[in-house]
């Protein structure tokens, strides 16, 4: 592959409700936010990929209606409807392919539209549907299969959501900073057996933006490049039925593909931080599992060995996590931004220090029916 | 000039987006919905490539990508693999929480078909058997909900 790098990154802060901005408003804020952090003006920007949701936004076509908020009048312009990360991989693949540089930007307002609503919408309409299915209870039955093969404890996923909450404290984007214990999560709300609200990530309102460019144009920026190393995707069956829930294999396959083109074999030696889609505590360790950080059922070993906290040696979610921001489609976004952060070494109050080699997630579709995997890296 | 929110009135304007549809469900659906609503039966079809057999049955075998042609009829009974009780509410639920999905493995199905379970939630876990509860036939209309929900065994 190419050396291509990240040499741009803007996000707003996470929220309940964005009630002063409209999504037109935040694409425009990122995109010149982008533009301001990595020293290039529009003139620079060849190509531009928005990432939206017509649920989401209330409108068919939901990509149009930001088009030129994102800067993309009189350019190339493209969308993807899905998270964040597999927007940035198609303006990755768009780089390799020949321009020398994209914008990506990922908006929405969860607040404005009524997210069980749209999340049943992802379930096929003719077996599915009509049982009232979303996003919660899917994940719920996710939980319920993990917990089963392995015997973990709802204790153990109480300690995630401890642990990023806490993690957010150093995150001024957060929209959920928290001092937590594990008896706050274990008796907070029961949503969906063995969810409990603070298992659960919010909805939150928000938008990021990142640009991608060939190296011969990373010079042009003022950032330091952050240079992409491996990344892949991967997606397995539709109906969850069909799938093995406590096995995420899509992601293991994902998670090989990327290393492979990264050249790493050992990722707990590689990687100095992960940033993760922990939408509900429990993926955090399950997708480590499929990340191959640990072998299958031994990912709340990590949390409770402190490994995964930020003095362990693999610090996961610094930022909080999903479980801290959730503005749907820009969550997988805000993964790589905070990977690049911290690989620039501007994290601020949550940086790891030295990190050098970073890992972003993103999932798309019901209980992480694809994944994408990106390896980030300070060096070239 | 900056128009800031404390100098103007926020205005929110409601709306709905409902779109009627009409979803073709196939003939392989079509068979499988029929079964439920004429005979109170549950079938699936089975990939001779890869011996799965599928509940919804379905026309091609996605991990084998080839055509099925064998359907098998399946037992109103099967084992639950996974379960969530759910505790909130909101318009789309067929019933009133209260109440549990389950992923229910039917007798003589490769894999796991979502449903509802009603009753004796403080019985309900993984492992457990469970049976079809079927509407009665004047209220069958071919309709994933013509079965009520599962009963604990
Ligand atoms: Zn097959």
């Amino acid at each position: 592959m190419d050396n291509i790098a990240i040499v741009g990154a803007a996000q707003t802060t996470y929220e309940r409700r964005k009630k002063d901005k409209t999504c037109y408003d935040l694409v425009f804020e990122m995109t010149k936010q982008v533009l301001e952090d990595s020293g290039l003006t529009l003139k620079d920007i060849d190509n531009v990929i928005t990432v939206s949701n017509d649920f989401l936004d209330g409108r068919t076509i939901s990509s149009m209606a930001v088009g030129e908020a994102a800067g993309a009048h009189d350019k190339n312009v493209s969308t993807v409807e899905g998270d964040g990360t597999f927007g940035a991989l198609y303006g990755a693949m768009r780089v390799l392919g020949g321009f020398n540089t994209t914008l990506v930007v990922a908006h929405s307002k969860g607040s404005e539209g009524d997210v069980k609503h749209i999340t049943n919408a992802m379930f096929d309409p003719i077996f599915q549907r009509f049982l009232g299915l979303e996003a919660i209870t899917a994940s719920a039955l996710q939980a319920s299969v993990y917990m089963d093969r392995y015997g973990i404890r709802e204790e153990s996923f109480a300690q995630v959501s401890v642990k990023n909450h806490g993690n957010a404290k150093n995150n001024p984007y957060a929209h959920l900073p928290m001092d937590l214990t594990i008896e706050d999560v274990m008796g907070s709300r029961k949503i969906a057996d063995p969810l409990k609200l603070l298992d659960c990530s919010p909805v939150s309102d928000g938008a990021a933006a990142i640009i991608i460019a060939n190296e011969s144009y990373t010079s042009k920026a003022k950032t330091k490049p952050v240079w992409i190393k491996g990344l892949a995707h991967c997606a397995e069956a539709y109906f969850l039925g069909d799938r093995d829930l406590a096995d995420p294999r899509s992601l293991r396959d994902a998670a090989e593909k990327a290393y492979a083109m990264a050249e790493i074999t050992d990722p707990m030696k590689a990687f100095d931080v992960v940033e993760l889609y922990d939408a509900f505590s429990y993926m955090e360790p399950l997708w480590l599992e499929g990340l191959g950080f640990c072998s299958p059922g031994e990912g709340c070993k990590l949390l409770d060995d402190g490994i995964t906290t930020m003095s362990g040696t693999l610090p996961v979610n610094p930022s909080g996590g999903v479980l801290s921001a959730h503005a749907l489609l820009v969550a997988g976004l805000a993964r790589i931004i905070e990977a690049v952060l911290q690989l620039r070494g501007e994290a601020e109050n949550r940086q790891v220090p030295g990190a050098k080699t970073a890992l972003a997630h993103g999932i798309n579709g019901p209980c992480g029916q694809s994944h994408c995997v990106w390896v980030l890296s300070s060096e070239k | 000039m900056t128009v800031n929110l404390d100098q103007v009135e926020p205005l929110t304007l409601k709306g709905q987006i409902a779109v009627p549809y009409t979803w073709w469900v196939g003939e392989v659906g079509s068979k499988f919905l029929i079964a439920l609503r004429d005979e109170a039966k549950i079938i699936g079809n089975r990939c001779t490539k890869c011996n799965t057999t599928y509940v919804p049955p379905r026309k091609n075998c996605g991990s084998c990508f080839t055509d099925i042609y064998e359907f098998v009829e399946l037992g109103n009974e099967g084992i639950v693999s996974a379960h969530t009780v759910v505790r909130f509410k909101y318009p789309l639920q067929p019933v009133e929480s209260p109440f549990a999905y389950a992923l229910i493995r039917l007798d003589g199905a490769d894999v796991g078909l979502v449903h509802i379970i009603k009753r004796d939630l403080d019985r309900l876990k993984n492992g457990v058997r469970v049976k079809a509860q079927f509407k009665d036939p004047s209220e069958r209309t071919g309709h994933i909900l013509d079965i009520d929900s599962f009963q604990i065994i």
